[in-house]
């Protein structure tokens, strides 16, 4: 609700120029800079509930000051609101919304957008999406406390705040589906001259098949939502099995529906969800690395390849998320097949990212520390995946907090320090300042060592079998007698989680106004278009002087006899003279 | 700022942004109403009867899906649809022509025929309902007003579209230069694409839930 009040409250002070420009715009690089601070106004949201269940985890039934204590009621909204918020209101809006919005145009030379007037509606899409969400929080009994993953029966039968949360799903849906479309576009049709597939960046690779599987995936949960919203509303069963009792009875409905076949839509777009997560973040880790490593990417061609193989393969995983609903060995069987396979490249693509580190003279940047961070952190996620992809070692895990500490380690020091990697990397390109490094530092090792006193400790939690969903934390378990206390340990690393994001948001502040400002446009000689051939800070609509022309891949750093250590794209690659040529072949 | 490739194709990718834009569209409709029809197979699939316990005339139990849905008025409707897809290519055909009147003609029909079937639609409706089945009723209704029912959302969509490039929307052929005349009619080949999608769909709900 904050932001949107503030937005509002904002921009109602001034005359219709300002809103048009800053709030309707169709400017492809002020959308995403409204994409990217909506979307972290919303992830310091979601990591503020976190942080209330978390003191009532490490501490139960202890008042939180001015809050009072937790309800069972409130921790449950809690959860389920903060599962929605940082997926679909925070990770996904800043890696694709705004990254993708302000780069992937710059990078390939076009002047905007495809469909300038659909971006502008996707935000705005998105913004409403968000404030149907947070507004749920005050309609009677509270938001959907049925989990992020809104699973019938009891989804249906829960209070209004369900129907919010769909509604709410709906306008986010739509606002995806209208972004992946203008992004596929724009990549296939506005591509500058001699661009070709196979000389785009890999950030853009990576943002293409995101678009491609939000394009896809989403839809069949579009139609979940639909499903769900005539249970409610039309007192429909499609997701009620017949002779369903509650504790005010039985339910006085039809029966004969299905409450797997939610689980089956649901999965069909949150695994793919779950490479939207990723994708992004690979494709900016990528760009750095091969920035600061001063080297072409290792095996670009084999990572394209990968990243489409994985594309296509996160369709045919989902059931890898049922394994306990009693759906069948065979399916099982086939789920796993599918699940182990998967994994192939995404260890291709991490392999081909720490390979391109060996040789190379690495510049030690901020930006470089977090996408350097990324790297093991979101490995330690990808393995700790791999019992939970067999069905044999899922089943004991299932629901615990190994599960919990698994896909946190993918998305949290994973995914979002790519997020912030890409923040410190592209800073100066938006604003023609650079953020302080000291500062930088100290929110990347703080940010480090909380993140891992965070999510470490939930693995060793969920293998005596803690529950996810415990308001108490596993407190009346006597099988969670042994690691109980890791709560307290968690629940501070949270807490000094928030105190090294301080750093990071005075850092960004002040920076806007008092960061060092960059000597040359492309002030971290880079090669791809986004920097050499724009201007920085770039200038309003139309983003290029003249349109440039490419000649060559995106990542032609240190080519031997050439004089700089940086060939730009829409530079030809000159060799100084044809004998130094030779010498260089021999 | 002029974005390239709104009005003529890209030589390399041989179509235009909108075209482009629509087909992609299009695929996540396919992926909206397959998951839709998968939702139907897997209910159909557990169900112990199809469409379940309903009487149908006096006394007898119905065993067919026909027995309860109006296969005659659905027909209809096939062919009104079937008949609309037709009118809008020649909407779009005497663009091309250049017989602005004759597109007016055909894009008024196209509109009427896609009233007409939200018309026989509201009966087919109606009929239900002082039969007092709802969607609530079981979920083979369930499954009939929430399909048709999108699909019905899905056509006004295309009727409010088609209304705004047969009224306002005509502007930009009225302008009158060659771009111009080529914008609008590349606009309403896209809108064509999606209205033959709409009448696509419901060539394969009316078999999937009226005949089998």
């Amino acid at each position: 609700m904050e932001e949107g009040h503030s937005h509002s409250d904002a921009h109602s002070a001034h005359k219709e120029g300002f809103w048009r420009k800053y709030w309707f715009s169709t400017d492809h690089k002020v959308i995403g800079l409204q994409y990217g601070f909506t979307a972290l106004l919303f992830l310091l949201f979601g990591f503020g509930l976190m942080l209330l269940m978390r003191w009532q985890l490490a501490s139960p039934g202890v008042e939180i000051p001015l809050l009072g204590a937790l309800t069972p009621e409130m921790y449950n909204q809690f959860g389920a609101m903060h599962g929605t918020i940082m997926v679909f209101l925070g990770i996904v809006p800043l890696a694709v919304g705004a990254f993708g919005n302000y780069v992937v145009p710059l990078q390939i030379g076009a002047p905007d957008m495809a469909f300038p007037r659909l971006n502008m509606a996707s935000y705005h899409f998105y913004f409403w999406g968000g404030i149907v969400m947070l507004s749920s929080f005050f309609v009677p009994e509270g938001a959907a406390k049925a989990g992020w993953t809104s699973y019938p029966p009891l989804a249906d039968i829960e209070t209004m705040g369900q129907t919010m949360w769909l509604w709410g799903m709906v306008l986010l849906i739509t606002s995806s589906l209208l972004g992946a479309i203008n992004f596929i576009v724009t990549i296939i049709q506005l591509r500058a001259e001699g661009l070709t597939f196979f000389r785009l960046p890999f950030f853009v690779w990576a943002q293409f098949i995101t678009a491609f599987l939000l394009l896809l995936a989403f839809p069949p949960l579009e139609a979940a939502g639909f499903l769900q919203l005539a249970d409610r509303l039309l007192d429909t069963s499609f997701f009620l099995p017949s002779g369903l009792v509650t504790a005010d009875g039985p339910l006085d409905v039809a029966g004969g529906g299905s409450p797997l076949l939610w689980q089956h839509l649901f999965w069909f777009l949150a695994h793919p969800e779950v490479y939207v997560l990723i994708l992004p973040a690979m494709g900016i880790v990528a760009e750095i690395l091969a920035n600061n490593t001063r080297k072409p990417l290792w095996g670009y061609r084999l990572m394209v390849y990968s990243v489409i193989f994985l594309g296509f393969l996160s369709f045919i995983v989902w059931a890898h998320h049922m394994f306990i609903t009693g759906m069948g060995t065979t399916i099982s069987a086939f789920f796993q097949v599918t699940t182990m396979i998967i994994s192939i490249p995404s260890v291709v693509i991490l392999s081909a990212l720490m390979i391109t580190l060996f040789g190379g003279s690495i510049r030690f940047n901020t930006a470089m520390w977090f996408a350097l961070g990324f790297l093991p952190m979101f490995g330690i996620g990808g393995l700790t995946g791999l019992p939970l992809g067999l069905a044999a070692t899922d089943i004991p895990l299932h629901d615990t907090y190994y599960v919990i500490g698994h896909f946190h380690y993918v998305v949290a020091p994973g995914t979002i320090f790519a997020l912030f990697a890409g923040i410190y990397y592209w800073f100066p390109k938006v604003t023609g300042r650079t953020m302080n490094e000291t500062l930088g530092r100290i929110h990347f090792w703080g940010s480090l060592a909380a993140m891992n006193g965070i999510f470490f400790p939930m693995l060793i939690q969920g293998l005596p079998g803690v529950s996810r969903r415990l308001f108490d934390g596993g407190l009346t378990y006597s099988f969670s007698e042994g690691v109980l206390h890791y709560n307290v340990i968690m629940s501070v690393s949270a807490f000094v989680l928030l105190l090294f994001q301080l750093p990071f948001i005075i850092n960004f502040f002040m920076s806007i106004k008092r960061g060092k400002k960059v000597k040359k446009s492309n002030h971290w000689e880079a090669t791809t278009l986004e920097w050499s051939a724009a201007p920085t800070p770039p200038i309003g609509h139309g983003n290029f002087a003249t349109i440039p022309t490419v000649y060559h891949g995106p990542y032609e750093y240190s080519v031997p006899g050439h004089e700089q250590d940086y060939c730009p794209q829409e530079v030809p690659i000159a060799l100084p003279t044809s004998d130094t040529a030779k010498s260089v072949e021999s | 700022m002029q974005i390239p490739y709104e009005v003529t194709a890209r030589p390399d990718t041989g179509v235009n942004n909108a075209k482009l834009g629509i087909w992609l569209f299009l695929a996540s409709e396919v992926m909206l109403f397959g998951g839709l029809f998968a939702a139907y197979v897997f209910l159909r699939i557990g169900a112990d009867a199809w469409p379940g316990m309903m009487m149908y005339g006096t006394e007898t139990m119905a065993e067919r899906a026909d027995q309860i849905l109006n296969v005659p008025l659905a027909t209809l409707n096939t062919m009104i649809l079937i008949a609309s897809s037709v009118t809008m290519v020649m909407a779009w055909a005497s663009l091309k022509m250049d017989r602005f009147n004759r597109y007016k003609l055909y894009m008024g029909l196209t509109i009427l025929l896609a009233l007409g079937f939200l018309v026989v639609k509201g009966f087919e409706y109606g009929d239900k309902f002082d039969h007092h089945w709802y969607a609530s009723t079981n979920n083979f209704l369930g499954v009939y007003f929430v399909l048709t029912g999108l699909h019905a959302i899905h056509v006004t969509g295309g009727i409010l579209v088609n209304a705004y490039f047969w009224g306002p929307g005509t502007k930009l052929w009225k302008q009158g230069t060659a771009r111009d005349k080529a914008h609008f009619t590349n606009r309403i080949e896209v809108a064509g694409l999606y209205w033959h999608f709409v009448d696509l769909v419901w060539i394969f709900l009316f078999p999937t839930i009226y005949l089998i």
